[in-house]
């Protein structure tokens, strides 16, 4: 019974993310038209290129056709996941784009574990004394990290401990001389995934621990946990077993709902790294003025949050009994 | 009920606000950064010997002395001239695109929270919109398409920072417009243009004025992140831009990351403490103390 009533609450949040998804294309699709310059200089992203080449795109796009049958056409070729050609690299853009997800998703999902633990459990110790001499400087701490730029924090880090100290490498995934399979190329990614998700964690861990603290606060003040105490529970048992769990609910939800905010860390961070997934791919397209990849990487990233938001919201569902679905 | 409370207290007069403020030791800190950094912001050019853009100011990469006291670039230009420079246009984008943005959000928050029904649902609609589109990745592509100046990334970051104050401004909105006063001047004949900016709107004013605050922050991050990726304007000195500058070089000098970003760090810190500070100003419970 709550099974299928999940079932079509999942269904219905996913139906009302389409339209945002169209939203999306058609903003595209608007930046094409209305950008200074002719849209073949959009859709040739600045390189040189035949005759045939040009009416092939004239054709393919309909440009001689009313606006609005070119902005069918343009939805038409985005339902099935075509996202134009990139001259410069010589290949479709959604492919592109897929092959530089994985090293962007690795760094993400790393950076995301380390910072929620680290951040969820400081969160907690902090709350557990408030105003403490331990809080003050934490809570100083995170107001300094949120207030800098994330790349200029990974800028300093490479600085110290890739050029000064060498402990690790400067940028990129793997080393030249790496071996090429096995233990040996895990080690050499790790030993080059320390830095940039060091950087991308120690920011995103402000936002984890700011939170947590105030959830965290905000529930040790309600009457269960006073019982809890009245019945001789340790301090500890009621921090973490009792109040914690209810403060999960929003700091996942606010994993969620940042995720479009991380994406946006991940990807000035992978700049300064040169790693090569999907923001450095963001950074040359910018660079080359290849407007195909840029607007193919704004479409598939937007869609990443907009997927983001509707599994955020099914799992709240899923968490908390007290949501109804409508 | 709140009404006569409300009137009581204001009566009976807590403390001030810049003693409420001042309490707050870590707010009062920041803002007196945030003074000194606008001082500096303004009477920097002045004070500094160098023109920002003067190539023959020094060598070029000579490492912080007592001639240039953060170092020469690649060029030989002195970077503290050009860090002043920077922290004069990277406050005047935040300060602009913020209140571009705010008035945006007043714009939409009051018109929907005001009119309710249909105006409010369509208004939402499209609040949610801008709220889910990653707004970083739409500014690079808005001021990639339509060219790196400082006019188009203000006008780009301030049309993706409103949403979340016209929801603010939308709740303080519902709550206020059928409260007695609000009905009082409506019985009196006030206009639809009187009852939203003068009755209802100053009452609303204490979220405007802590949002408005920390966008400012928020804006100044976001113009570094684009200059950063190149999407700077190359004719104004950003800090943003300088360090979009120093990538190139901040291996062979450490001096041209390390200066640009502490005081971009440093501002933004300020603006959030003093954001801060305003919160406890204007939350009730302080004036209890």
């Amino acid at each position: 019974m709550a099974a299928t009533h999940l079932l079509i609450y999942a269904l219905r949040r996913i139906l009302q993310a389409i339209p945002l998804i169209f939203v999306i294309i058609i903003i595209n699709f608007f930046l094409i038209h209305s950008a200074p310059g002719d849209p073949l200089d959009v859709l040739t992203g600045n390189m040189e290129t035949t005759e045939e080449y040009i009416e092939q795109l004239r054709s393919e796009f309909g440009l001689d056709r009313p606006l609005i049958e070119q902005l069918g056409l343009y939805l038409f070729k985005a339902v099935q996941f075509d996202l134009g050609y990139s001259l410069r690299y010589r290949q479709d853009v959604i492919d592109l784009i897929l092959s530089r997800l994985p090293p962007t998703l690795l760094l993400m999902g790393t950076a995301l574990v380390l910072s929620s633990g680290l951040g969820i459990l400081l969160g907690v110790a902090a709350a557990r004394r408030p105003y403490s001499f331990g809080d003050n400087a934490m809570t100083f701490v995170a107001l300094a990290s949120y207030s800098m730029p994330v790349f200029w924090l990974g800028q300093i880090l490479l600085l110290v401990f890739a050029l000064h100290l060498a402990w690790f490498p400067v940028q990129g995934m793997y080393s030249l001389r790496a071996p090429n399979q096995g233990f040996g190329r895990l080690m050499d990614l790790l030993h080059h995934l320390v830095l940039p998700a060091a950087t991308y964690s120690v920011y995103h861990l402000t936002l984890i621990f700011r939170l947590t603290r105030v959830k965290m606060q905000e529930t040790m003040t309600l009457d269960y946990i006073t019982t809890a105490r009245a019945k001789g529970v340790s301090e500890r048992r009621v921090a973490w077993r009792h109040a914690l769990p209810n403060t999960m609910m929003p700091v996942v939800t606010v994993i969620g709902l940042n995720f479009g905010f991380m994406l946006a860390g991940s990807v000035l961070t992978e700049t300064v790294f040169a790693w090569p997934g999907t923001g450095r791919l963001l950074y040359e397209a910018i660079m080359a003025r290849d407007y195909p990849v840029l607007l193919g990487l704004f479409t598939v990233l937007s869609i990443m949050v907009i997927a983001a938001n509707v599994i955020t919201d099914v799992i709240y569902a899923l968490l908390d009994p007290r949501v109804v679905y409508k | 009920m709140t009404q006569v409370a409300n009137a009581e207290t204001a009566g009976t007069r807590g403390p001030g606000a810049w003693t409420i403020f001042r309490r707050n030791r870590l707010s009062t800190l920041g803002f007196a950064i945030l003074v000194l950094l606008l001082v500096l912001s303004v009477v920097g050019p002045w004070l500094s010997t160098y023109s920002p853009t003067d190539t023959t100011a020094g060598n070029p990469l000579e490492s912080p002395n007592l001639a240039h006291l953060m170092g020469t670039d690649e060029l030989g230009r002195d970077l503290l001239s050009r860090v002043l420079v920077g922290i004069r246009v990277s406050l005047i984008v935040g300060v602009i695109a913020a209140a571009v943005a705010t008035l945006l959000g007043i714009t939409v928050g009051s018109v929907a929270g005001f009119f309710t029904g249909r105006v409010d649902d369509v208004l939402m609609r499209v609040t949610e919109i801008f709220q889910v589109i990653p707004r970083f990745f739409l500014a690079v592509v808005l001021v990639a398409f339509f060219g790196a100046n400082l006019i188009n990334i203000i006008l780009a970051i301030s049309l993706l920072s409103w949403p979340e104050l016209a929801r603010i401004v939308r709740a303080e909105f519902l709550s206020l417009r059928s409260r007695q006063f609000v009905d009082a001047a409506r019985v009196a004949g006030a206009s639809t243009l009187f009852l939203i900016f003068v009755e209802i709107l100053p009452n609303a004013l204490m979220p405007v004025v802590v949002n408005a605050t920390l966008q400012v922050g928020q804006a100044m991050l976001l113009e570094a992140g684009l200059s950063y990726l190149g999407l700077g304007d190359p004719s104004q000195i950003s800090l943003g831009l300088m360090l979009h500058q120093a990538q190139q070089i901040m291996r062979t000098a450490w001096w041209s990351t390390l200066f640009p970003g502490l005081f971009l760090a440093l501002a933004v810190l300020a603006i959030n403490l003093v954001g801060d500070g305003l919160n406890d100003v204007f939350s009730p419970r302080s004036r209890e103390r």
